[in-house]
């Protein structure tokens, strides 16, 4: 989560204080990723640095002094929000690097193994979907960012509902190409 | 109270060879305000639990309750009542009448109940206010949208004083904004009291259960323990 476009959104509105700030994000965010208000001042004396936020009066330090973004800084976040975020190179997955190693240990459940993750996978979405029913509907920033969660972990799952049923025909009876060709020999069906 | 118990509950299919074991040893209880989710793989025979649930289909051994009455004692027209007055279903297909309206779709089941037509209407209007769905009464169901078929479908299962829901893939083919809006429905049933049963593959309305119970060749291998609350999650900022 990158809190330094985060705030360069909201001042992309225009200018606030710094405690504003901290507010505003946590609002806009359905409250899901509190802020602590040292990482805001940190984060803003940094955008200040490269040239991305301008403030007030150097004098003024504290709950008092204002930020606005510069133009440099709009042309950044501009830039930033266009710019798909690096998912090319598969990430190295602990989980799947759980059920690759369960099916190389001996006397290992690789179902068992698998139905661990996928049930505390479940119990998380169901812990979602409660601050989805009690609150989302009101709220767009925190029903975007439930969805979001949701749908990550519905994806887990999928992965792993799929491996438990590859792994499961794999043992029943692996169909390999050598097969096929020996029984298309035998029936005479061509491809 | 549990409104639903299944105690022992086996089905096999075939003899010697070819016979298939579709439950084994299944033991499930809901409650009236229960839901519970049903995951597992195709195969594994959740849509076989759900209709021995329902009485549509006997179990080869075990015990079933519905409400209280042992299913294996009852008559045959014993069990059409239970079923017509006490559960309702939602099939992933829907299984609406084309040749009847929405309103007439809902409030059928409840006229076959002996229910006076108006009083059925009645009630069968009521539940379709409830589910956004008035504007939609006199409609054919070939004039509704999918997400509007299955929320008949959904009002006809919940209209009148039906304890328990049974629903198979509520969502069927549905985009994941109607798919939310079915298992709302759903579980805004269960806080009025009703004990329902939800067998899916899909985790995301699984996750509207306050149990999901995993099912795996006909077993119960797994379920959910009782949810953390939500501040387990509210975490900070990384």
């Amino acid at each position: 989560m990158s809190v330094r476009y985060a705030l360069l959104a909201l001042l992309s509105e225009g200018p606030k204080y710094g405690l504003q700030l901290r507010e505003e994000f946590e609002a806009r965010t359905g409250e899901v990723w509190p802020l602590n208000v040292g990482q805001v001042y940190t984060t803003l004396q940094r955008l200040e640095r490269d040239g991305l936020v301008e403030s007030d009066d150097a004098d003024t330090e504290g709950p008092q002094k204002g930020f606005r973004i510069t133009a440099a800084g709009q042309q950044d976040l501009a830039g930033w929000l266009r710019t798909p975020s690096d998912v090319s190179s598969p990430p190295r997955d602990e989980l799947v690097m759980k059920v690759l190693v369960a099916l190389r240990v001996p006397g290992t459940d690789v179902a068992e193994v698998i139905q661990v993750h996928r049930r505390y996978l479940v119990e998380l979405m169901q812990q979602w979907t409660r601050i989805k029913e009690a609150e989302a509907e009101a709220d767009l920033g925190l029903a975007l960012v439930v969805d979001a969660e949701l749908f990550r972990l519905d994806s887990v799952i999928r992965w792993l509902d799929s491996a438990d049923g590859r792994i499961k025909r794999a043992a029943t009876g692996p169909i390999n190409p050598a097969k096929i060709t020996k029984l298309r020999n035998r029936t005479g069906i061509r491809p | 109270m549990s409104v639903l118990e299944m105690r022992r509950v086996s089905r096999t299919y075939g003899q010697g060879a070819t016979e298939v074991h579709a439950l084994r040893d299944i033991d499930l209880e809901v409650d009236a305000g229960g839901m519970v989710a049903v995951m597992g793989p195709s195969g594994s025979g959740k849509s076989t639990l759900l209709t021995i649930a329902g009485s549509l289909e006997d179990p080869t051994s075990g015990e079933i309750r519905v409400c209280g009455e042992e299913l294996t004692k009852l008559s045959r027209n014993a069990k059409a009542r239970l079923r017509r007055r006490s559960i309702g279903y939602v099939f992933q297909d829907f299984n609406l009448l084309p040749g009847l309206t929405a309103a007439e779709n809902v409030a059928l089941p409840l006229e076959l109940d002996g229910v006076p037509a108006r009083r059925a209407r009645t009630a069968g209007l009521q539940a379709m206010e409830q589910l956004g769905l008035s504007d939609r009464a006199s409609h054919f169901p070939d004039q509704l949208s999918g997400g509007e078929r299955q929320r008949v479908a959904i009002a006809r299962a919940v209209a009148g004083e039906h304890q328990l829901l049974l629903a198979d893939e509520p969502s069927g083919a549905l985009d994941s904004a109607n798919g939310e809006a079915v298992m709302r429905l759903i579980h805004a049933a269960c806080k009025r009291g009703m004990a329902a049963v939800v067998v899916t593959h899909d985790a995301q309305l699984a996750s509207w259960a306050d149990r999901v119970v995993f099912l795996r060749d006909g077993r119960v291998t797994d379920q959910t323990a009782q949810p953390a609350g939500p501040e387990s999650l509210l975490g900070p900022v990384q």
